[in-house]
């Protein structure tokens, strides 16, 4: 087979090793000179090391024999740098990887080409692989063949070397008087280091960078982190600010043109996966020959079946660690062995358990101080505790005994609050026929209930508002033949069967808000030990807080007027913890956005609620909500650290390691645990 | 011995295919391990009607549960679609589940004369209408709830099964793409606050006796996919020990019901099926 290669980056010359190897017959072809490169040093993982080994020992040995490596993550922030050991680091400069890389092709007999102008490339081959990085120019010439996109992700940043020999991979995080700029940095030989430099665009705008030569961003970079270089100093190699750009594509081959590397997708630098992934593509693509040699198109489908969703995982993680640098300007008041357990867990693939089994001191020294300071003492060295999810919380006055909370008609066993399930503040305010109304000897019971199994109760308040009068099984929102009339902000149906609702007068506004003070009231003889009001979901009180349900044009299109009389009507009758269960974005076009929700949650925390149970979607029942594990575990973080409200949190934790890092690296406060059912617990 | 309970497709979509084959492929299914018999549903093809097929396997099946997976909700107006499924539900004593999607080709809606751009709210006005209107609709023949699926990929598509449905119907491939969106419906049938577990149905392809005739039936079948077509073929299981892979596979992601379809009209194939799964 003769292929022909656009690109000679790590991707590009690592296959034509590989096809080589197996006997094809290939030519690389790149526009730049060979030792042209940009950026410093590239990291790898333990895991693609082994991929590396077995793919050509040869080079294999050459790249780790002039291996920078270490085991450490330094974290500077605030005053201190804290260390996490455990991890597996390894990194070589580009330039000399490139090097090996093109040896190995010579000596292979590849044919090498390099200062050729790519707007020519025109090869007769069987299979020509794009290696032409992020921008890649064969791509752009199909992009409706391969759906591509490509758009900027999280910050600006600039690569910088440095002479400065660090030993760990080191975050420095440095407040200014612009905002928070933050270093990712890493060794890469025995002389230099990367130094990344990454701000949000709007400080990156009010320092003045954007119209800053490259010699005064230099200049102001290296002033700015003057205490960490010493005597050191930053290096340019056209090191100027860029937007990271995220590249993705549906299909990775057209014909016989495939894509690998950046030219297929990227993912943020922060993770640092790029050429590990982009090296990886190249032994998939080699591998997916031997299976099939004769056959291109089924050998391109091979290796898209095998890359695409780990890539896909990567980008997801890749996103979620540049959207985490994007606000991290926000987590500024966590003390630090918190602010360093939220950083480590940034992007979801390091657990509260996959540190534990890295670094079991650091985590050590986690755990006890999240125990000590959960009741207000410091922690003491030495000192020992349970994991996060068992620690108590201090919250309105009450102390739930951990952080577990299980809802509905769940297992109470091991939480330490219980919530019921949507309790109706009248009649009228039901879901469904079947739905509880607030009375003392149903509340006496569910109390009973949940004191047994040594946890708190909370009572989930709320009218059901335009989503009431349904059918209590098969389905939820399907309207009732003869249903009640119904109530809300504005007359809108929920669903195209739904009764339109009447909307609140005056008088439905008083008295719908004596029915929660009177519920309360109830609720405290009761012994309840926390209300949590629903204010989400499209119910009753949510309506009035989003422009896609309350359409009022009195005094109460205000969205918080009347859901905050509420509160301060119950809220003066209940001394206990005060929860809501608000919605902070709709996820629906022209509705509540998140820093309108988190805004909310700030306006109910300053009339004393709490705790808010952080809730998402369902203000209308077309919303479109993104499932996953922990949908709602960056709301909730949001709403904590940006409002600084203590936070309940579901959104499908079926795990005690997830409830222990959302809780460890302060997103939550509380979770929802929601494990599924398994055939280890045989029903009785 | 699997809990994952398995299906075999009727080979209503692979053209040419004839009704005394169709008939006799029913019959065997209802003789051999299969839980269910499942259809596909495809307007602009060479393909039965699904509903139609489903009443020709009813009138000569007794024990095995029938299964449309997917059919194309929006297509059909919401009382024609609840007839329809009302009728095989009759004619079946009650082994039908209606598994309903808004399916992925264009071509299908312009034929029918039905907006595409609106495809998501029709199909969720149409399950609010089978959940609710229906009973006091007229349409009959009066039937119990009949069990309903949905399928889809977006995020509107799990709210839609959690609010709707009794359970989600998977589009197909590998048992890990089934496992990542068996946690999505998982996830929303809680955010929708609904009690249990949804039921999670899954599909695959088989062809033994011509693999390569297989092969390529999908990638005429889903030539609309473009590039896709290709993974989907790749995806074809071809073998004894291909087959009892996936379905440990599926059944270690939580699927409850499991259709294999055929890609080769042909009987041999249905009897090798039956063979490897018992």
């Amino acid at each position: 087979m003769r292929v022909s290669v656009l690109g000679a980056g790590p991707s590009g010359l690592y296959l034509a090793v590989l096809l080589r190897k197996a006997g094809h017959e290939v030519s690389v072809v790149e526009r730049n000179a060979p030792d042209a490169t940009f950026g410093w040093g590239v990291v790898f993982s333990e895991e693609t090391l082994g991929a590396l080994r077995d793919a050509d020992y040869q080079t294999y040995l050459e790249i780790t024999d002039s291996f920078a490596r270490w085991t450490s993550i330094d974290i500077r922030y605030r005053d201190v740098t804290l260390r996490s050991g455990g991890h597996t680091f390894s990194a070589i400069r580009r330039t000399h990887l490139l090097d090996i890389l093109q040896r190995r092709c010579r000596e292979l007999g590849v044919a090498l080409t390099f200062h050729h102008e790519v707007d020519e490339f025109a090869p007769d081959a069987d299979l020509v692989v794009a290696a032409d990085g992020a921008n890649s120019l064969l791509r752009r010439g199909f992009v409706k063949e391969f759906g591509s996109s490509s758009a900027p992700q999280g910050c600006k940043y600039v690569w910088f070397g440095t002479d400065l020999v660090l030993d760990a991979f080191t975050f420095v995080f440095r407040q200014t008087e612009h905002g928070l700029f933050q270093v990712h940095a890493y060794p890469f030989d025995e002389h230099t280091s990367t130094w990344i430099v990454e701000t949000t665009e709007a400080t990156w705008r009010r320092a003045g960078l954007d119209t800053m030569s490259e010699e005064e961003s230099i200049a102001f970079c290296s002033a700015l982190f003057a205490d960490d270089l010493g005597t050191h100093k930053l290096m340019s190699n056209r090191s100027v600010w860029l937007d990271f750009p995220l590249v993705r594509n549906e299909s990775w081959h057209h014909g016989n043109l495939v894509l690998i590397g950046d030219a297929a997708h990227t993912a943020h630098f922060s993770i640092g996966s790029g050429t590990k992934l982009a090296m990886e593509d190249a032994i998939a693509l080699a591998n997916s020959f031997v299976r099939h040699p004769s056959d291109v198109e089924q050998a391109l489908v091979d290796y898209e079946l095998a890359r695409q969703p780990v890539v896909e995982r990567f980008q997801q993680a890749a996103g979620d660690s540049a959207a985490y640098f994007g606000r991290v300007g926000n987590y500024l008041g966590l003390e630090p062995i918190q602010f360093a357990a939220n950083l480590l867990t940034r992007s979801g693939r390091i657990s509260h358990a996959n540190l534990t089994q890295r670094d079991p001191h650091f985590m050590r020294v986690l755990d006890s101080w999240f125990a000590a300071d959960a009741v207000g003492a410091a922690a003491l060295p030495g000192a020992v505790a349970p994991p996060p999810m068992f620690a108590p919380l201090r919250v309105g006055g009450a102390t739930v005994p951990n952080r577990v909370v299980r809802a509905g008609d769940t297992a109470p066993a091991g939480a330490g609050l219980v919530l019921t399930g949507f309790v109706a503040v009248s009649d009228d305010g039901r879901t469904t026929p079947e739905c509880p109304v607030m009375d003392d000897s149903w509340a006496v019971r569910q109390h009973h209930r949940a004191h047994e199994a040594g946890a708190l109760l909370g009572v989930r308040l709320g009218h059901a508002g335009r989503r009431g009068a349904t059918r209590a099984t098969g389905g939820v929102d399907v309207p009732l033949r003869d249903g009640w009339p119904l109530l809300s902000a504005s007359p809108l149906r929920y669903t195209p069967f739904s009764a339109v609702p009447a909307e609140l007068s005056a008088a439905d506004m008083d008295r719908v808000r004596d029915d929660f003070v009177a519920a309360a009231g109830r609720a405290l003889s009761a012994g309840v030990d926390a209300l949590e009001l629903d204010l989400a979901d499209g119910y009753l009180l949510a309506s009035f807080l989003s422009p896609l349900t309350n359409r009022r044009t009195d005094s109460y299109a205000e969205p918080l007027r009347y859901p905050l009389s509420v509160v301060d009507a119950v809220r003066a009758v209940w001394p206990r913890l005060l929860a809501v269960r608000l919605t902070v974005t709709d996820w629906a076009r022209g509705g509540l956005t998140v820093e309108q929700g988190v805004e909310h949650a700030r306006a109910m925390a300053g009339h004393g609620v709490d705790l808010v149970h952080v809730r998402a979607g369902h203000t209308t029942a077309t919303s479109r909500p993104e499932y996953r594990r922990g949908y709602l575990t960056t709301l909730s973080d949001r709403v904590r650290n940006e409002a600084g409200v203590p936070t309940l949190v579901g959104g499908y934790l079926t795990t005690p390691d997830e409830v222990n890092t959302v809780v460890a690296a302060g997103r939550a406060d509380l979770c929802l645990f929601e494990p599924p059912p398994t055939p280890l617990e045989v029903p009785r | 011995m699997l809990w994952v309970k398995v299906g075999i497709g009727l080979p209503n979509t692979i053209p040419g295919m004839s009704g005394a084959l169709l008939v006799e492929w029913a019959r065997r299914a209802d003789a051999g391990p299969f839980s269910t018999i499942g259809v596909l549903d495809r307007l602009v093809y060479d393909s039965i009607e699904p509903f139609a097929a489903l009443s020709a396997a009813a009138a000569v099946t007794t024990r095995v549960d029938l299964a449309t997976m997917i059919a194309i909700g929006p297509l059909r107006s919401p009382a024609m679609l609840a007839k329809q499924a009302l009728s095989v539900d009759a004619l079946s004593d009650g082994r039908l589940t209606l598994g309903l999607a808004v399916g992925a080709r264009r071509d299908d809606y312009r034929a029918a004369g039905v907006d595409h751009r609106t495809r998501g709210a029709r199909l969720s006005e149409q399950l609010a209408y089978l959940r609710g209107e229906l009973d006091s609709s007229g349409v009959g023949p009066s039937r119990p709830d009949i069990d309903l699926l949905v399928g889809g990929a977006s995020g509107a598509a799990f709210a839609r099964m959690a609010r709707y449905a009794d359970g989600y119907a998977h589009g197909g491939g590998p048992p890990r793409a089934f496992g990542s969106a068996a946690t999505r419906a998982r996830a929303a049938w809680r955010d929708l606050e609904r009690p249990c577990e949804p039921k999670l149905w899954g599909q695959g392809y088989f062809a033994f006796g011509d693999p390569a005739r297989g092969s390529d039936y999908l990638r005429d079948y889903y030539a609309f996919t473009g590039p896709f077509a290709e993974q989907i073929a790749a995806g074809n299981l071809t073998s004894a020990r291909a087959v009892r892979d996936f379905v440990r596979g599926y059944e270690a992601e939580g699927c409850d019901e499991l259709i294999l379809f055929p890609t080769v009209a042909a009987l041999s194939d249905l009897d090798t099926l039956a063979e490897v799964l018992s």
